[in-house]
């Protein structure tokens, strides 16, 4: 037992020598934890962002007026004055995402108590904008309409109010979600390239064959890189926590960054595991950029790191059940954003471990297999 | 004496490294030249820059009359050069078969297909691998190998044959062979000029005219007769160490060999009927021998004759099929991990961590081995006293020269004080001085130490040094005894003859195939038909023809990249579907009813029938509503005060809390959205149900239609924007991965040296792609209408039409892609992220176009894949068709174009 520690401790320490020595590598990580961190966090759109409009005036009263000059930016662009003939080409050719549509005598028929109807076109193929929008647009015609209106009649209060209330990140700032998702992307993404590519430049260089002679096992040989590598990729993950996420993004976290450095450590270990696993598919480095670009897709896509996983089809979440990555995002979810305890995500801590073993013993097993025919 | 070539001050640098020296040279026509002069001299920059592969950088070079830094005498004469380049089947395409390589180069020199097949039969006749037409380039052995490159070199009649080291790893019979082939050659085609450069000077005695170069610097020119004559030696190889400069011979002295006392009985290694099989292919068959205790123990052998694979039987690396070998008197066994103690390894190529220093590999491998933690140090140092490493201690083995590298890979074998030290082909790649130098160190430990050194080896000279040696050839020991016992058994003068005897004598049995008579030959060397005279033509679909029927062929007999070209957008399809859904349903809510009235039920039975909202167990107190958020569990969570009912009855103002896990600000935008519609829906039902609905209803009514996708659902606006995206990232990675592949793997040598321009080579590949990528979109389009339910309102055509015109630009960015790159994994993330960025952010599939601003609305409205987007979405969602598409169509008819255009411009036709 002793000879198996120091055994792994000696070769890990070599795997970091030759981690420190290769600067693409280096830059990868140094990149994917620091810059990729800050622009997924900055580049997305707060809500609605810059939307076109466009606006048909067909009564060109004072109240319509008041509704034009109400739209402005950050929200929408200026609104661009057209006539019922442009609205149809400028729609298709997606120039426009939202047109509104007042009809002549609308002032009119409003003051006459009547009831008056406006038209909003939306282009529904632009999910992004679409939906938020066209509440946006309600909410701004409605209150214009009724204060113009205030001035002549009184409206009467709804009698129940409904208040709103954002728990974990009240002012719904995006950064808050695609800084600490991407966090947890990039330990995913680089955990499964570092380790994988330390197992192929090995054979590559020829090397894993002289390690095979020598006095020690294919077990040592992985679990030495299963921890190095780890070990790496834990650190980075935390200079990009406290770094870049808390200082420099000023994102708050609720929770205990230990328990989800933790449950972090529990996710390595399963994919590291993973990355040897591909490697040991993978005939070169080049077939291994492919297998990476089929395999992480789906892992971060699916694993409602990037869209709430109840929306997707119940198959779907079945199998993802099985991914690593769909347990560490609900974990770091529950730890990073709503502060929970360990009595919260102990579950996720179990399917983790059990998984991490499961890929852990499968890789070593093929490992074992194929190292005899890089050799 | 006329002159075929003539190099005047030519100078060549890599980086940091001078390869030639300012070689000032006449080469004679119609003669065999050799280039002699240990690896890394030079040889290959020189031959390269004749056979114009590599661009001259400094002082000029003329073959065949003309000036080849001249981009038109290049074109003019590169049908009349030959060039093999160093490497076994470096140019050939391994998963080719003999006969589709062959086609392959025929088709480019633009032979028609009778000609083809008439030349390709005359050839592979002579050189014996007609029998082996069929047979894949990269199953064939080493000699086969060569022999098929030299077809390949000839198939286009030649008068200039530039062979790079051809005989390197090949065994001493196929060797022979080959130089017979080459004598029986330029017997019927006297005129042809042959350049060769080799490592071996025992094969370069035949030639008529010598090149003796080192270091960049030509040392000596001349006949071997005279070259002898002049430095007073009896071989090639004294002759060479008696040309160096005086620096470098310092400390030269021959090796001795202090004889080995026969009397040792004591039993290193033994083997018995040691057998390996990899499926049907026997690597090993059936090999015994015995090594006693310090004896030095060689294997002479061709490449992949099965050296290898029985040394690594022995350490345990590999399981044997059948027989068994014993270390020390111990069964090999790859779980012992005791015996390891006693040996030490050094593999074929070197293999040592070129991230660790030179000390610091010294150390590694003395902890791995446990020698004891207080002794490690010590031993360290005596390793790099003993193998003159102290002056390279802290640097990195990546930046010394291949001799010393060499003995470091040596001390590290030793590093353990092994009793056993199994080198394999320890010596290749080095000079013959550094080479005696670790020979005298072998010498050392086999005599002093009483190390038992098992050796192999194909130079014939370390041969002869062995106490005692084994040929092998093909998986069979031939014979094994003292290297002048072998020669005397054989009658020849040589262990060369002797070897060649003995192969001889194996492949009798087998149907070793005829070779063919030089008359024969002579017969069928008249003038052939259906080469173009003079210049090739500058544009040729034949031989644009030939690049996309081999990249089709490769791309078969891949299938990883097959799999991906087939299937990899269909797959991703799948996962984008589901993955970037801005659906938000079933929402878990839970309520926590402090009124517990009609009213408040009724309120939470509203909220129930929503189809976005699934209800959860009550929420009992404030501690359960916080544990139940922030486990994730629920989504929502609604509290309804106390006296809730009667405020309302009342008419008093009431007020309901709701709470939204914020984690996700996206969905939380979308939940505080259908909260709000939820709530004054439920508000209105009330009022009416009271019978004061006037009241409430506003006069105002906005009606909001959502066009294109009426049920507003994700899925039918994603997918229109998915296929563009992965229409462009596939095909991109895929090109470019095409292209430079054949930079890694070196056979882009054929773009530099064949009559292939760099347009055929392109787009031979570009409409492989093309193809693929136009697959890919009809799957895509066929899962998006079947799977995904999207309906498609517009033009099919128009959509068809835009996917062609958009492959072209996406494959065309995959060629910009390898004309940036070098290797082959760089150019799968410099495709990915190339393409991806700028569409996910420029091209309208989040933000349209029109929302941006400033230079990204610029690179929105330039980037083919904004307007593919807008294609494809007016066909899937808004009904339209090419005209009213018109404004779309045309930034893509120019930009596939254009960017290839670009593309190929870039590529360079030489090697810089």
């Amino acid at each position: 037992m002793k000879r198996f520690l120091t055994n792994i401790y000696r070769l890990g320490i070599k795997e970091l020598w030759s981690l420190w020595r290769d600067p693409t590598m280096l830059v990868l990580i140094i990149f994917t934890f620091t810059v990729s961190v800050y622009t997924a966090a900055t580049s997305l759109p707060d809500g609605l962002n810059k939307a076109t409009i466009a606006i048909v005036d067909e009564d060109r009263s004072p109240l319509s007026q008041r509704i034009i000059t109400s739209f402005y930016p950050p929200f929408f662009l200026e609104p661009v004055m057209i006539t019922l003939q442009e609205m149809d080409t400028g729609m298709d050719s997606g120039v426009y995402t939202f047109v509104l549509n007042i009809p002549p005598d609308f002032q009119k028929d409003l003051l006459a108590g009547k009831g008056a109807e406006i038209q909003l076109n939306v282009d529904a193929t632009r999910m992004s904008q679409a939906f938020t929008g066209s509440g946006y647009i309600q909410q701004i015609v409605q209150l214009e309409v009724s204060e113009f209106l205030s001035r002549y009649r009184s409206e009467a209060a709804p009698p129940a109010d409904l208040v709103v209330r954002a728990r974990f990140n009240p002012s719904l700032d995006e950064s808050w979600f695609g800084g600490l998702m991407q966090v947890i992307n990039q330990i995913t993404m680089v955990a499964i390239i570092l380790t994988g590519a330390a197992l192929i430049r090995e054979r590559e260089h020829g090397t894993i064959e002289h390690l095979l002679v020598m006095p020690v096992t294919p077990a040592e040989i992985m679990t030495a890189k299963v921890w190095s590598m780890g070990v790496v990729v834990l650190l980075a993950a935390a200079v990009s926590l406290y770094g870049v996420v808390q200082g420099i993004l000023g994102v708050p976290v609720e929770g205990s960054i230990a328990l989800f450095f933790a449950g972090a450590a529990l996710h390595l270990f399963a994919t590291t595991a993973m990355g040897i696993f591909m490697a040991t598919l993978a005939r070169s480095m080049p077939q291994f950029g492919l297998l990476i670009v089929l395999v992480m897709l789906p892992l971060q896509m699916l694993s409602g790191a990037t869209t709430p996983r109840e929306s997707m089809p119940v198959l779907v979440q079945d199998i993802m059940q099985l991914a690593p990555t769909t347990h560490f995002v609900q974990l770091g979810q529950a730890i990073l954003y709503r502060g929970a305890g360990f009595d919260v995500v102990w579950p996720q801590f179990l399917f983790l471990t059990l998984i991490g073993t499961a890929l852990f013993a499968f890789s070593l097993r093929r490992f074992r297999t194929a190292i005899m025919t890089m050799a | 004496m006329t002159r075929v070539a003539s190099l005047a001050q030519v100078s060549l640098q890599y980086g940091q490294t001078r390869a030639l020296d300012s070689i000032s040279l006449e080469i004679p026509a119609g003669c065999m030249v050799g280039l002699i002069g240990p690896d890394g001299v030079g040889k290959s920059s020189l031959l390269a820059l004749l056979a114009g592969a590599r661009r001259l950088q400094q002082g000029q070079v003329e073959v065949l009359g003309g000036d080849m830094a001249s981009r038109s005498h290049r074109r003019v004469v590169c049908p009349d050069i030959a060039y093999m380049p160093q490497g076994l089947g470096k140019n050939l395409y391994a998963s080719l078969s003999v006969e589709e390589n062959l086609q392959f180069f025929a088709r480019l020199f633009g032979h028609d297909s009778a000609e083809r097949r008439r030349r390709i039969d005359h050839l592979t006749q002579r050189t014996g691998l007609f029998p082996f037409l069929d047979r894949p380039a990269g199953k064939l052995s080493g000699g086969m190998k060569q022999k098929l490159g030299l077809c390949c070199a000839l198939i286009h009649d030649p008068d200039l044959l530039i062979l790079d080291e051809p005989t390197t790893g090949v065994d001493p019979l196929a060797r022979a062979q080959f130089w017979d082939l080459i004598r029986d050659i330029r017997r019927s085609r006297p005129a042809m000029s042959v350049v060769v450069a080799t490592a071996y000077m025992d094969e370069a005695q035949g030639f008529d005219w010598l090149v003796v170069m080192d270091d960049g610097q030509v040392l000596d020119t001349g006949t071997p007769a005279e070259l002898l004559a002049k430095n007073n030696s009896h071989s090639l190889e004294e002759a060479f160490i008696a040309m160096l400069p005086d620096d470098k011979k310092t400390g030269y002295a021959p090796v001795i060999i202090p004889p080995f006392p026969d009397d040792a009985q004591d039993i290193a290694i033994e083997a018995e009927n040691l057998t390996m099989r990899f499926g049907d292919f026997t690597a090993v068959d059936h090999v015994s021998f015995r090594i006693r205790r310090g004896e030095i123990f060689g294997f002479l052998g061709s490449n992949g004759c099965g050296k290898s694979t029985t040394m690594k039987m022995l350490t345990g690396l590999l399981p044997a099929t059948e027989g068994q070998a014993w270390l020390f008197g111990n069964p090999v066994d790859p779980h012992d991990i005791a015996t390891r103690q006693r040996v030490g390894y050094m593999s074929q190529s070197f293999s040592l961590y070129g991230e660790l220093t030179v000390e610091q590999n010294l150390i590694l491998h003395a902890r791995l081995f446990h020698v004891p933690e207080s002794e490690v140090h010590q031993r360290v140092d005596e390793m790099i006293r003993r193998f003159e490493l102290d002056s390279v201690r802290s640097q990195l083995p990546e930046s010394l020269p291949m001799g010393i590298r060499q003995r470091l890979s040596l001390a590290v074998a030793m590093v353990h004080k092994p009793e056993l030290l199994i080198l394999d082909e320890p010596t290749s790649g080095v000079d013959p001085v550094a080479r005696d130098n670790f020979w005298r160190f072998l010498v050392a430990l086999s005599r002093d130490d009483k190390v038992t050194i098992f050796i192999s080896t194909h130079f014939m000279n370390e041969a002869s040094r062995c106490d005692r040696m084994s040929m092998m050839h093909a998986g069979v020991v031939l014979d094994s005894d003292k290297p002048e016992n072998l020669i005397s058994k054989r009658g020849t003068a040589t262990l060369e003859e002797a070897f060649i005897s003995y192969l001889l004598e194996a492949s009798a049995g087998a149907a070793a195939a005829p070779e063919q008579t030089s008359a024969d030959a002579a017969e069928d060397d008249e003038p052939a038909g259906g080469v173009p005279p003079g210049r090739p033509p500058l544009f040729s679909l034949q031989r644009l023809w030939s690049y996309l029927w081999r990249e089709t062929l490769e791309l078969q007999r891949d299938p990883v990249r097959a799999t991906l070209a087939m299937l990899g957008s269909l797959i991703l399809m799948l996962v984008m579907g589901y993955g970037i859904t801005m659906d938000v349903n079933d929402l878990p809510y839970a309520v926590l009813d402090h009124d517990r009235s009609t009213i408040s039920q009724n309120y939470a039975l509203n909220l129930s029938g929503s189809p976005y909202f699934i209800e959860k167990p009550e929420i009992k107190n404030y501690v359960d509503l916080d544990r139940r958020m922030r486990s994730g569990e629920l989504a929502v969570a609604v509290e309804i005060p106390p006296g809730f009912g009667r405020d309302l009855l009342r008419g008093d103002r009431a007020e309901i809390g709701v709470w939204v896990d914020g984690a996700m600000p996206s969905r939380a935008e979308t939940i505080v959205g259908y909260v709000g519609g939820m709530h004054s829906q439920w508000l209105q039902q009330q009022a009416l149900a009271r019978g004061h609905g006037g009241a409430l209803s506003s006069a105002l009514d906005i009606q909001t239609r959502y066009r294109y996708n009426p049920d507003v659902r994700s899925l039918v606006a994603m997918v229109p924007g998915v296929i563009p995206l992965l229409l462009l990232m596939m095909p991109a990675m895929l090109t470019a991965l095409a292209v430079v592949r054949e930079k890694e793997l070196g056979s882009i040598i054929n773009l530099y040296v064949t009559p292939v321009s760099r347009v055929e080579f392109l787009l031979g590949k570009q409409v492989l792609y093309i193809g693929f990528a136009m697959v890919n979109f009809l799957l895509m389009a066929l899962l998006a209408v079947t799977l995904f339910d999207v309906p498609m309102t517009g033009s099919f055509a128009a959509l068809t039409a835009g996917a062609l015109l958009f492959s072209m630009a996406s494959t065309g960015m995959g060629l910009l892609v390898s004309a940036l790159t070098r290797s082959q994994i760089a150019a799968i993330f410099f495709a990915m992220i190339g393409t991806m960025i700028p569409a996910m952010q420029f091209s309208g599939l989040i933000d349209p176009v029109s929302s941006l601003e400033g230079g990204a609305r610029i690179m929105g409205e330039i980037y083919p894949a904004s307007h593919m987007v807008i294609i494809s979405r007016g066909v899937f969602s808004k009904a339209l068709d090419m005209t009213d598409l018109a404004s779309s169509f045309w930034p893509l008819v120019i930009a596939g174009p254009l960017i290839t255009a670009v593309a190929i411009l870039l590529l360079r036709k030489q090697e810089v």
